[in-house]
């Protein structure tokens, strides 16, 4: 009786989160396109977060320069569809394209990183996601590859059979706006980059990698290829970057190097420390709000202050990040392990605890 | 795993060691150590504290190159391999300062150990595929197969760090059985244990020999290591010093003097 019972629960719960999933755009877009944006964005940053949950919160690599892979997919996407080159290949071409190559950047990063843990480790993809970043704004002579610090203008909209997703279509009497379209395609890209987050977990390699998290040593006498599991992680890890990456520049139409700062791979890292690295939800969990509260924060805190004071004292960025800050602290004193941690995850920083007391 | 072996003198030898040398800096972890180990026995290794017998283990199972020499396995050499590759040739081993996943269930941790075994892949593990999912209920099966065998059917779903510390150990060995080893490599398998738990690990040791894999044993606990295995090797600063079944090793001068050192020899010959 408990059982068909519960599962029925569960399916109503599932079809209200699908239907609120499914109407929010249009809510937003009450609000103003702005949201719709912004949640469009958001939906991005969780897709990089669950790419880097893999190397970080599966496989346990600590990695600093993560945004290199992003802005791999979204130069992908550029140079194959703008005039920059001439090229005009549609979207469901370039973007494997675009996941192949971070893949291969990945490894290419991966292997040379394979003995080193910990900071070391942190230190070195550091220094390769601002190599990346410098080598975009430097490329463009002898030879024009990136244009680079110009950027790339003119990217392609994504474009499905006759549906431009730069253009707004009505269908139903409902208003499909550009940013809606996307929204619904990024959230199509999202479940499916859950789902392959979920079953890599769940599976014999998700298992290697939390061995080789756990215990290195042990893991490689239990006949673990440490180095191929590794670098497996990477270049998975890489791949949910390129799509990303791909998807910010048809979204955008413009990209350029500066969108692919240190301060961005910091942002994504923590929102899977907030929200709880090595748990799927968690890691959602963190990026929706380190998405959307700094730009709730942008919409109030100058309206309030006018409110209060008659005029505006502190500006709202400088706000943001006190906030920012001062979540980080809260954070490390109250849930280390982040605020959904992974039960295993939870139970490896007690122990980090016990052991510096 | 109900398969009776052939005594271990009847056919070649599994392991097969010569020359093998290790040092780190100026100390000689290990000096020209020769040896073999039949097929279905079990092989003891003994000596004091710094002889050089977890250094063996490191170099038998790849964790440290050796200097020279080399061994064959079941007929190859595996001199240079990897550990995983040697784990995948057949040996397993459990660590003297337990090494579990001490975070993961004690079923996770034996999972882990038939990843050797089984070949999933990530596409297998994204599309999940009729055969990813069939492997994927062997493993659990095998495993919970494996912790029962070892006596810890109950505690599948525990953290291996709360364990108890005898709890532990057997689930090092559960997990070192789930990569189907040929040879089982066990450093002190019966430390931090009371007698009860010694006497069981004994039966446990005598079940997986009879079940048809060999047993190599570091071990301090005599009376265990008398009444287990079929010879045992003595090693003292990283050579060996005597070789043969337990009780005339026991006898053998050279070995009550590196354990008891010179003044006993002389009480022991007077």
């Amino acid at each position: 009786m408990k059982r068909p019972e519960r599962a029925r629960k569960q399916w109503w719960g599932l079809a209200l989160i699908a239907l609120a999933l499914i109407s929010l755009p249009f809510a937003l877009a009450a609000a103003g396109t702005a949201w719709v944006r912004i949640a469009n964005l958001a939906i991005l940053f969780i897709f990089l977060s669950l790419g880097l949950n893999i190397v970080v919160g599966f496989a346990g690599l600590l990695d600093l320069g993560y945004i290199a892979f992003y802005a791999v997919g979204a130069y992908a996407y550029a140079l194959l569809a703008s005039p920059h080159f001439n090229l005009h290949l549609p979207f469901w071409v370039i973007l494997p394209i675009g996941a192949l190559t971070a893949c291969v950047f990945g490894v290419l990063l991966g292997a040379p990183t394979l003995k080193l843990r910990g900071d070391y480790l942190a230190i070195v993809t550091l220094g390769f996601g601002e190599i990346v970043r410098i080598f975009l704004n430097n490329l463009s002579r002898p030879v024009n590859i990136t244009n680079g610090p110009q950027g790339i203008s003119r990217i392609d909209p994504v474009r499905i059979g006759d549906i431009n997703f730069s253009r707004s279509d009505s269908l139903l009497r409902l208003d499909f706006s550009g940013p809606i379209k996307y929204y619904y395609l990024l959230l199509a890209l999202l479940l499916l980059a859950i789902v392959i987050n979920l079953r890599l977990q769940h599976s014999r390699i998700g298992r290697a990698w939390e061995a080789i998290r756990e215990d290195e040593t042990a893991a490689r006498a239990m006949g673990i290829n440490t180095t191929r599991i590794k670098l497996l992680a990477f270049a998975m890890g890489a791949s949910f970057g390129g799509v990303a990456g791909g998807m910010f520049a048809a979204i955008q139409g413009f990209i350029s190097p500066e969108s692919f700062v240190l301060v961005e791979s910091i942002m994504v890292l923590s929102m899977v420390v907030l929200g709880g690295m090595g748990n799927v939800w968690g890691v959602v969990l963190g990026a929706v709000l380190l998405s959307f509260v700094p730009e709730l924060l942008r919409y109030t805190v100058e309206p309030l202050q006018k409110a209060l004071f008659g005029k505006s004292i502190i500006e709202p960025e400088v706000i943001r990040m006190l906030l920012f800050g001062l979540a980080l602290v809260l954070m490390m004193l109250y849930r280390p392990a982040g605020l959904l941690p992974s039960a295993v995850r939870k139970r490896e920083l007690a122990k980090a605890e016990e052991g510096t007391d | 795993m109900n398969t009776v072996v052939a005594p271990w003198n009847e056919g070649r030898a599994l392991l097969e060691c010569a020359g093998l040398s290790k040092r780190f800096g100026g100390v000689l972890a290990l000096g020209d150590v020769e040896f073999c180990i039949g097929r279905g026995e079990i092989y003891g290794l003994i000596g004091p504290n710094g002889a050089g017998k977890t250094t063996l283990f490191n170099v038998l199972t790849g964790i440290y190159p050796c200097d020279a020499g080399k061994f064959r396995f079941d007929g190859a050499s595996l001199s240079g391999l990897r550990p995983d590759q040697i784990a995948a040739c057949g040996i397993a081993r459990t660590f003297q300062n337990i090494r579990l996943f001490g975070n993961l269930s004690a079923l996770d941790n034996v999972m882990i150990g038939r990843h050797v075994r089984t070949q999933a892949g990530v596409l297998g593990a994204i599309l999940r595929t009729r055969s990813t999912l069939a492997e994927e209920a062997a493993i659990e099966r095998r495993a919970l197969e494996l912790l029962a065998y070892v006596g810890l059917a109950e505690r599948a779903n525990d953290v291996a760090r709360q364990l108890p510390y005898g709890d532990q150990r057997l689930l090092e060995i559960a997990r070192a059985l789930a990569t189907e080893p040929k040879l089982l490599a066990l450093d002190e398998p019966a430390a931090g244990m009371n007698a009860t738990e010694t006497l069981e690990l004994r039966r446990l040791l005598e079940r997986i020999r009879a079940d048809g894999t060999t047993l190599l044993l570091i071990e301090h606990d005599m009376k265990l290591v008398m009444g287990l295995c079929d010879r045992v090797l003595v090693l003292d600063y990283g050579r060996r010093i005597a070789e043969g079944p337990p009780r005339e090793v026991q006898r053998d001068p050279r070995v009550i003097k590196a354990y008891l050192g010179a003044a006993a020899e002389g009480t022991a010959e007077a």
